[in-house]
């Protein structure tokens, strides 16, 4: 047995018998960082010291038996845009490139409460914005399925470690797909929860409206239980809710009979890849054959979903990431004369240039004159996708599609040209319009060898069966892991 | 001048509301702590971190509003006000725009032309920003957030105001109305209450408005009465010599007595408002707002007539005592320990009055306990104490709160009443003065004041004036 090839809650168990030490469990995550992420580049900062300090703790805590959760002393990754008290969280910007946070972000203190180790922070695209993992100023990650592919993005760093094994499961957070694009690229399971199930608080926000951390894991049971420990109601996040069901392991049932299941017809038209479609309707087939009633529908308006979303959270982020200029914390540029100078050079080098692109178009949709005509008329567009998604799920228990229009491509093939790029999202950005939960299961190659996803749709507060149906797809196959994630040692 | 001019202002005012704590997060309100001690992630404006709304804030901001005859947004929103300024840590501030809590309402004030209603358009919710200090030594600027986020409600006032007596009336009515309303102490000299004047001018019987300013750095009555005399005169003088008035912002120096442009309308930030996505919209229901209709403490008007009725005290005395809720409540609660409400008053209208203009106090500035001046009235009551000495030892009780009975009894001021101590004393006052003892024999009976006047002054003012002048009339008359 080799310790980096179990899952979150095999290991779990293992360390409660005493079959695995946490310093131990530890330890293997740790060389397997060394061994291939110089490769993959998942972590931003990597805390070994911190890492193995805590284990000890915990093996502890969980000697004298004051932690008995299933996650106690299972090592994990946090994407760097949630807060860590002492820990460089940079959002992969220069902009924070030497910030540590005096505080601990609600859904990190939820982990550590359950026991979680923290190996540290992962890469992502420049304060999420962006669907490669590209736009970091810390360097590209790389799909550890192939080198030379991106992992996708956002949370490209997170869903890259839980691939080549470089940790037991790892939080990302989703604005507009960057939990579930990443998880079909690199092959892993990722959820998105409802908007309001996990804490905020301490998640450095690009769209306040529409990001929600989420878990990234090696399967659906893992992801399950990880989501279970990170939501809670927090007074300190005016937008969380109080949920009494959040007891998602419970949906861990191989039975999908008489699920009412749909395909937005939508979702298979135009620009998807014919592997990817291929694939997709294959995973339909199975859950079929287990029972499901699965049927093609009109999802409506899915074409406005993209302007819509890149209207929100660009306004959004113009304004979330004001607080950026070099005045309190993070990067000030060297030399300049008074105050407004200051703040136009910190930004202007500090800022990567995708997310000086959003801020610039957030800033111009909400300039006065344009505020109606764009703001206001995305946000009236968001209200009836979400009216659209109402409809559906009076017929459905899930909805099911691709989570992404194609495999990971190479690198330096998106940023070219932000449109395409954008649009690669159209799968994915709506749910996050809706604030419903998402997920995405791997379900298959394409004939490069790069996994294709599946994602599960479910209606508000709906986790459960979406997770059911997750789940019993899952059980008809096999989890499978990169070469990459084998090599041992350097 | 040829032409008749008229003055239109209308006001925008923002008071610190009186929570104890912030209206984004738990930290502390109080002012003067030492710099940034009173902060958290949420007012410093740290990554990730999230406002929440106290509570407190909007049953203030509704009080306020309720008592200003305002309708309420049952459903209001915050908006987020973008702009860059260090003293403001997330570069926006968390206000209204689109839905504020209050609107459409109006006060009715009374001048020497009679009364009149001030419509006030709105009143909204926001936070204060911290304080920048420039360090001319170090040549950098620092900043302190402990103001940052301080709640404020800002009331915006129709322009239907003519005069800078009209204004000082509206802000008084409403400094007196949120003081009564505990929603804040109003103090305009410690910032707590700040007016910015909006003026304008016009000849008389036009209907449009004139091009208007807008007037900051107001901090005392004097300095507003100064500011629109000021820019009256200003605005009309550019009419009068064909020039036109810009839409500016100035800044009043009140110890120069002129104002200075500040901005232009063409440097006019667009503040980008839109709804902040942290906070969830305010739902407030019928019950809510009758909840707060129910609380609302007894205003002015009440208080003056019940004072005449319940304590038999003059019209005018009432009113004075009610001028100010901290005298109104010094009043109610030394009454209600010694049962005197006359001579209460009277401590309070005299001598507490008199000692505030001569320190140039607000009556929220006093600092004495109503125990300790019930004290001192006990101690006249009982005779203890005689008038003159009580004044002294209420110089004590107004600058320090000591304790009267204490301090009396400590200093040795009580009054000597006893014959026997005081005929020695008197009959050697009488010998030292023949002549004044001639004049009285001599029919001139304000002579004998001269000789209790001696007789205190030998006394250190201890003596019972009664017992004074009942042994020298004695003696006189022997």
């Amino acid at each position: 047995m080799d310790i980096r090839n179990l899952t979150a809650l095999e290991l779990g168990k293992k360390i409660k018998t005493g079959e695995i030490g946490v310093v131990e469990a530890t330890k293997a995550a740790l060389e397997q960082i060394q061994a291939v992420d110089e490769t993959v580049n998942a972590f931003v900062t990597v805390d070994e010291a911190g890492a193995l300090r805590r284990a000890e703790e915990v093996q502890k805590q969980i000697d004298e038996g004051s932690l008995t959760g299933a996650l106690a002393g299972v090592p994990a990754a946090i994407k760097d845009n949630l807060c860590t008290k002492d820990l460089l969280t940079t959002c992969s910007s220069k902009i924070l490139y030497n910030f540590k946070p005096t505080y601990t972000a609600e859904a990190v203190r939820n982990l550590e409460r359950a026991g979680a180790v923290l190996l540290g922070k992962t890469n992502m695209d420049e304060f999420a914005m962006g669907s490669t993992t590209e736009t970091s100023a810390f360097g590209v990650t790389r799909n550890p399925w192939n080198t030379a592919h991106v992992p996708g993005g956002s949370s490209g760093g997170s869903c890259a470690a839980v691939a080549a094994n470089e940790c037991f499961y790892a939080l990302g957070s989703d604005t507009g797909g960057s939990i579930r694009q990443p998880s079909s690229f690199c092959g892993v399971t990722g959820i998105k929860p409802t908007y309001g199930t996990v804490s905020r608080y301490g998640l450095i926000a690009y769209g306040s409206s529409l990001d929600q951390i989420g878990p990234v894991a090696k399967d659906v049971s893992d992801c399950a239980a990880v989501l279970e420990a990170i939501s809670s109601y927090d007074r300190k996040d005016s937008t969380s809710l109080k949920r009494e069901d959040c007891d998602f392991t419970s949906a861990l049932v191989d039975d999908v009979q008489g699920m009412r299941i749909g395909i937005p017809r939508d979702y298979l038209g135009e620009g998807l890849d014919e592997e990817v479609k291929a694939a997709v309707l294959a995973a339909a087939k199975a859950l079929a054959a287990k029972g499901a009633v699965v049927e093609e529908f009109d999802l409506s308006l899915v074409e406005y979903a993209i302007p819509a979303y890149y209207v929100i959270a660009a306004a959004e982020a113009s304004s979330n990431l004001a607080r950026f200029d070099g005045v309190k914390y993070g990067y000030r540029t060297e030399e300049y004369e008074g105050l407004h100078n200051m703040y136009k050079k910190s930004r202007s080098e500090g800022f990567g240039e995708e997310v000086k692109r959003r801020i610039m178009l957030g800033s111009f949709v909400l300039s006065s004159g344009y505020y109606d005509a764009y703001y206001l008329k995305a946000l009236r567009t968001k209200a009836l996708i979400k009216q659209a998604f109402d409809e559906a799920f009076e017929k459905y228990d899930v909805i099911l599609g691709p989570a992404a229009p194609t495999t990971a491509p190479k690198l330096g093939e998106s940023l070219s040209d932000p449109l395409k790029m954008y649009l690669g999202d159209i799968y994915t950005i709506s749910v996050n319009l809706a604030g419903l939960p998402g997920m995405t299961v791997p379900c298959g190659k394409d004939s490069k060898g790069l996994p294709i996803g599946l994602q599960m749709i479910g209606d508000c507060f709906q986790e459960k069966k979406m997770i059911r149906a997750g789940y019993s797809f899952e059980c008809t196959r096999k989890y499978e892991a990169p070469e990459l994630a084998e090599r041992r040692g350097k | 001048m040829s032409k008749q001019y008229e003055t239109v202002i209308g006001l925008e005012v923002h008071v610190e509301l009186a929570t104890k704590t912030k209206i984004f997060c738990s930290c502390s309100t109080a002012f003067g702590g030492a710099p940034n001690t009173h902060t958290c992630p949420v007012c410093t404006g740290m990554p990730g971190s999230l406002p929440v709304l106290n509570k407190q804030v909007v049953e203030y901001a509704l009080a306020v509003g309720l008592a200003a005859n305002c309708q309420i947004h049952q459903y209001c929103k915050f908006d987020r006000k973008n702009y860059f300024y260090p003293d403001n840590p997330q570069n926006y501030q968390i206000s209204q725009l689109y839905l504020p809590i209050c609107h459409d309402g109006g006060i009715e004030i009374e001048t020497a032309e009679g009364k009149k209603t001030v419509r006030i358009h709105e009143i909204h919710m926001e936070e204060d920003a911290g304080k920048l200090i420039h360090d001319e030594w170090e040549d950098c600027s620092l900043v302190d957030y402990n103001r940052s986020g301080v709640p404020l409600i800002e009331i915006v006032s129709e322009p239907d105001m003519r005069s800078a007596e009209e204004v000082i009336a509206y802000l008084e009515k409403l400094r007196m109305m949120i003081q009564y309303l505990g929603a804040s102490d109003c103090k305009l000299q410690e910032g707590s209450m700040r007016a910015d004047v909006n003026l304008s001018v016009r000849e008389v019987g036009t209907e449009a408005f004139g091009t208007r300013t807008e007037m900051k750095n107001l901090n005392s009555f004097r300095a507003i009465t100064h500011a629109i005399e000021g820019e009256k005169n200003r605005q009309i003088d550019l009419l009068e010599s064909g020039e036109q008035v810009v839409q500016e912002t100035r800044r009043w120096d009140d110890t120069k007595g002129a104002s200075y442009a500040m901005r232009s309308k063409e440097d006019a930030q667009d503040y980008r408002y839109f709804p902040d996505p942290d906070l969830t919209p305010v739902v407030i229901s019928d019950e809510w707002i009758q909840e707060i209709r129910d609380r609302q403490p007894e205003m002015r008007e009440e208080k003056q007539e019940r004072y005449q009725k319940e304590y038999g005290i003059p019209a005018y005395d009432a009113g004075i005592l009610t001028s100010a809720k901290r005298m109104a409540d010094m009043f109610e609660e030394t009454t209600a320990l010694c049962k005197s409400p006359k001579k209460v008053s009277n401590w309070l209208m005299v001598e507490t009055m008199r000692l505030l203009k001569e320190h140039g106090m607000d009556a929220e500035d006093i600092r004495f306990s109503p125990e300790n001046l019930a004290k001192l009235i006990g101690l006249t009551e009982a005779g203890t104490i005689n008038n003159t000495v009580a004044k002294e030892v209420f110089e004590f009780v107004f600058d320090k709160d000591i304790d009267p009975e204490q301090y009396v009894e400590e200093k040795g001021l009580k009054m000597v009443g006893d014959e026997g101590a005081l005929r020695g004393t008197i009959e050697e006052i009488v010998a030292a003065n023949p002549q004044s003892v001639a004049d009285y024999k001599g029919g001139k009976q304000k002579a004998i004041g001269f000789l209790v006047g001696q007789t205190m002054k030998a006394m250190k003012g201890k003596a019972d004036p009664g017992v004074v002048n009942k042994i020298l009339k004695e003696i006189l008359d022997k």
